[in-house]
């Protein structure tokens, strides 16, 4: 018998949320592909690619929860790093269109035909294969975080101040993005796209694999996240979120532990973002808006900063409102944003996940934790 | 042959890139029994002298308390001895080798000289044995830390502080939840786990009871000899209590240094600072 695994054995709302992903990941697919579609219980394609949707948003949330919650570096850039993902990905699907665009170019996605381009840009070379597209969907991110961190972190800007460069990063990214002579494409982004290693976008089998690939990135994301949040280094994170002088004093150099926590993340950010691009069919240079990034914080601050699982259910119920908000009532949306972050704020300082780990039926587990808090020390 | 050379002095066999060179300071050398030199160190904040000229030398093992009114630099020199804030002219060496001002915070925490801050500073969110844990002597290196775990020995010795510091009913506690005194012994609990060759103590018995002073002095006075402890204080029972040397600071200058006694009886002393407390209210 395959044992439970430690990380998990004090977090229940982490083996809560893995057992949902699990049952959605087995039983969405399912209901959209073999149940009739005038059945009850039919899962349509369109809410199949949604649930997809928030998935993505729920990976992103948690990136911005470890630098956010755990290290308490407050990104309003974290958009950045998804969109980054999201047009790594957009560029190989654009190459994948082939003859099948409008002008029929061989070697030419629409738009550089539009623009009378004569031969593709040097940084497009290699996105015809996905391996190199997945590749840069790690190290483009990564490398910007990594680049960025290093400056910021360095000179030991922190607080507002640090806020405001993100912000000015995904802003001037947005700005550098909408611009045609980039290449990528203007404001109308990367879009029509045909199909992802072979299978055709619009079939209902490929939407069921991405939404699969959604929730294996989601569910490896927590996992991995929560494995590093548990290790020292983890706790590192929130002695430097609390007392960064101490940690220095004891002899850490907290530029690289922030260092590397924000990369990671910003790593994770922009998987979330190329899954997201097939199953949303675009991406264009408003994902970079700073809002885009700013509303990812509200998502983790009304699921609860600092426990992973907050941030996914903070996300969930935000877009889900966002997605039935904005069709029934549109200009009620922001302003219904706004008031729930201020009442959250002043109401649920920790957040959904707060009432979560004070409510009831949480009791057996803490009784069942400090058991193994008890069986691990005996051990010893 | 040019560009062959070119690329040739880039990189020398014989050294080695910056990068690679392992991140350890050089041994401390104490063979002249003192443990840490300040020569002529002044710094001024905005034109006002923090720190003016200042000598300041530790014997290996000693107990040395630093007494003087508030503002008179006590904390700041604590400040240049870590690296926290670098001194406008001066010396500041740690044995015979470690040039202090070449260093920044980490380096110097893991050379060996360990600080408590005058705030009580200890890891709320963390239980008493976490924060004994992260301030373990060891490799703090960003992998290290990720992949670290805890072996018997280590545990052994958090429990060792622990018994050290009397905090051994509260290993799971929160350090958030521990009183002023109990988060000031964990403070100090934190310096041993680094295994530090100096220990500066800012104000340890600030705000303490009584008894908790007692035990602090206890406890301090047991740490000097295989380290050097030097103690900043206010509390002048406390210095009388403990003080073996004492050196006597006023606007940022030594004004007078020696046994508690000589110190006591000097009479510029008592005129700046001693003779506040028999001063008639
Ligand atoms: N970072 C700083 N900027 C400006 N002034 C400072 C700074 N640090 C200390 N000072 C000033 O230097 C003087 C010495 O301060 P300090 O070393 O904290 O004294 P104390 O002996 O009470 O610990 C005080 O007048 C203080 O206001
Ligand atoms: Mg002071």
């Amino acid at each position: 018998m395959i044992s439970y695994p430690k990380i998990l054995q004090t977090d229940l709302g982490g083996s809560l949320l893995l057992g949902i992903l699990m049952i959605a990941g087995l039983l969405v697919p399912l209901l959209n592909l073999t149940v009739n579609d005038t059945h009850l219980l039919h899962v349509s394609t369109y809410t199949m690619a949604l649930l997809g949707k928030y998935l993505c948003y729920a990976l992103l949330a948690i990136a911005v929860d470890l630098v956010w919650g755990y290290l308490g570096i407050l990104s309003l850039g974290h958009g950045a790093f998804f969109t980054l993902g999201g047009y790594a990905m957009g560029m190989y699907l654009m190459r994948q269109i082939g003859t099948r665009g409008v002008y029929g170019h061989p070697l030419l996605p629409d738009f550089m035909v539009f623009l009378n381009w004569p031969e593709l840009p040097w940084f497009w070379n290699g996105f015809n294969w996905f391996w190199f597209a997945m590749l840069m969907v790690i190290v483009v991110p990564g490398l910007l975080a990594y680049v960025f961190g290093w400056f910021a972190f360095r000179s030991r800007v922190t607080g507002v101040y640090l806020s405001i460069m993100t912000q000015a990063l995904t802003y001037a990214l947005m700005l550098a993005f909408f611009r045609n002579e980039m290449g990528f494409g203007g404001n109308n982004g990367l879009t029509d796209f045909k199909d992802i290693l072979g299978f055709s976008l619009q079939s209902d089998e490929t939407r069921a694999g991405l939404f699969v690939a959604s929730v294996i990135a989601l569910a490896g994301g927590y996992v991995s996240s929560r494995w590093v949040m548990n290790s020292r280094l983890g706790k590192l994170c929130t002695a430097i979120r609390d007392e960064e002088d101490r940690a220095r004093f004891i002899g850490y150099r907290v530029e690289d532990a922030k260092l590397w926590v924000f990369t990671f993340s910003a790593v994770l950010a922009g998987i979330a973002g190329a899954l997201y691009v097939p199953q949303v069919g675009i991406i264009n240079p408003t994902e970079f808006a700073p809002l885009a990034s700013i509303e990812i914080v509200i998502w983790v601050a009304v699921g609860g900063r600092a426990t992973l699982y907050g941030a996914v259910i903070g996300a969930m119920i935000i877009n889900y409102a966002k997605s039935y908000l904005t069709a029934a009532l549109p200009d009620v949306w922001l302003f219904g944003l706004g008031a729930l972050f201020i009442l959250v704020t002043l109401f649920l300082p920790h957040g959904v996940a707060g009432l979560f780990r004070q409510g009831s039926f949480a009791f057996w587990w803490k009784k069942k934790e400090t058991l193994t808090v008890v069986a691990e020390r005996a051990n010893l | 042959m040019n560009t062959l050379e070119n690329i040739r002095s880039f990189w020398p066999r014989d050294q080695v890139f910056d990068f690679l060179i392992p991140d350890m300071p050089p041994d401390l050398d104490l063979t002249h029994g003192v443990i840490l030199y300040l020569e002529g160190i002044s710094v001024s904040f905005g034109g006002f002298k923090a720190v003016d000229d200042l000598n300041l030398y530790i014997q290996n093992g000693e107990l040395r308390c630093i007494i003087g009114p508030n503002g008179a630099g006590k904390t700041t020199i604590m400040d240049i001895i870590t690296g926290k804030t670098s001194p406008d002219t001066g010396s500041a060496w740690f044995g015979q080798r470690i040039n202090l001002l070449k260093m920044n915070e980490p380096e110097i925490a893991r050379s060996g000289i360990g600080r408590k801050f005058q705030k009580p500073t200890v890891f709320e969110n963390h239980t008493v044995h976490d924060n004994l844990e992260l301030a373990m002597v060891g490799n703090k290196q960003v992998w290290s830390t990720l992949t670290a775990k805890l072996n018997s020995v280590q545990q052994g010795n958090i429990e060792a502080v622990l018994e050290t510091i009397g905090l051994k009913e509260k290993i799971t506690a929160r350090a958030g939840s521990l009183s002023h005194g109990q988060k000031q012994w964990l403070e100090i609990g934190m310096l041993l786990m680094q295994n530090p060759k100096l220990l500066l103590v800012d104000e340890p018995v600030a705000g303490m009871t009584q008894q908790e002073t007692e035990r602090t002095a206890e406890l301090l006075t047991d740490l000097a000899g295989t380290r050097s402890v030097v103690v900043v204080e206010h509390d002048m029972e406390f210095v009388r209590s403990i003080a073996q040397e004492v050196t006597v600071l006023h606007q940022g200058r030594v004004l007078a240094e020696g046994r508690m006694d000589e110190v006591q009886n000097n009479q510029e002393v008592i005129e700046v600072y001693l003779g506040e407390e028999n001063a008639p209210h």
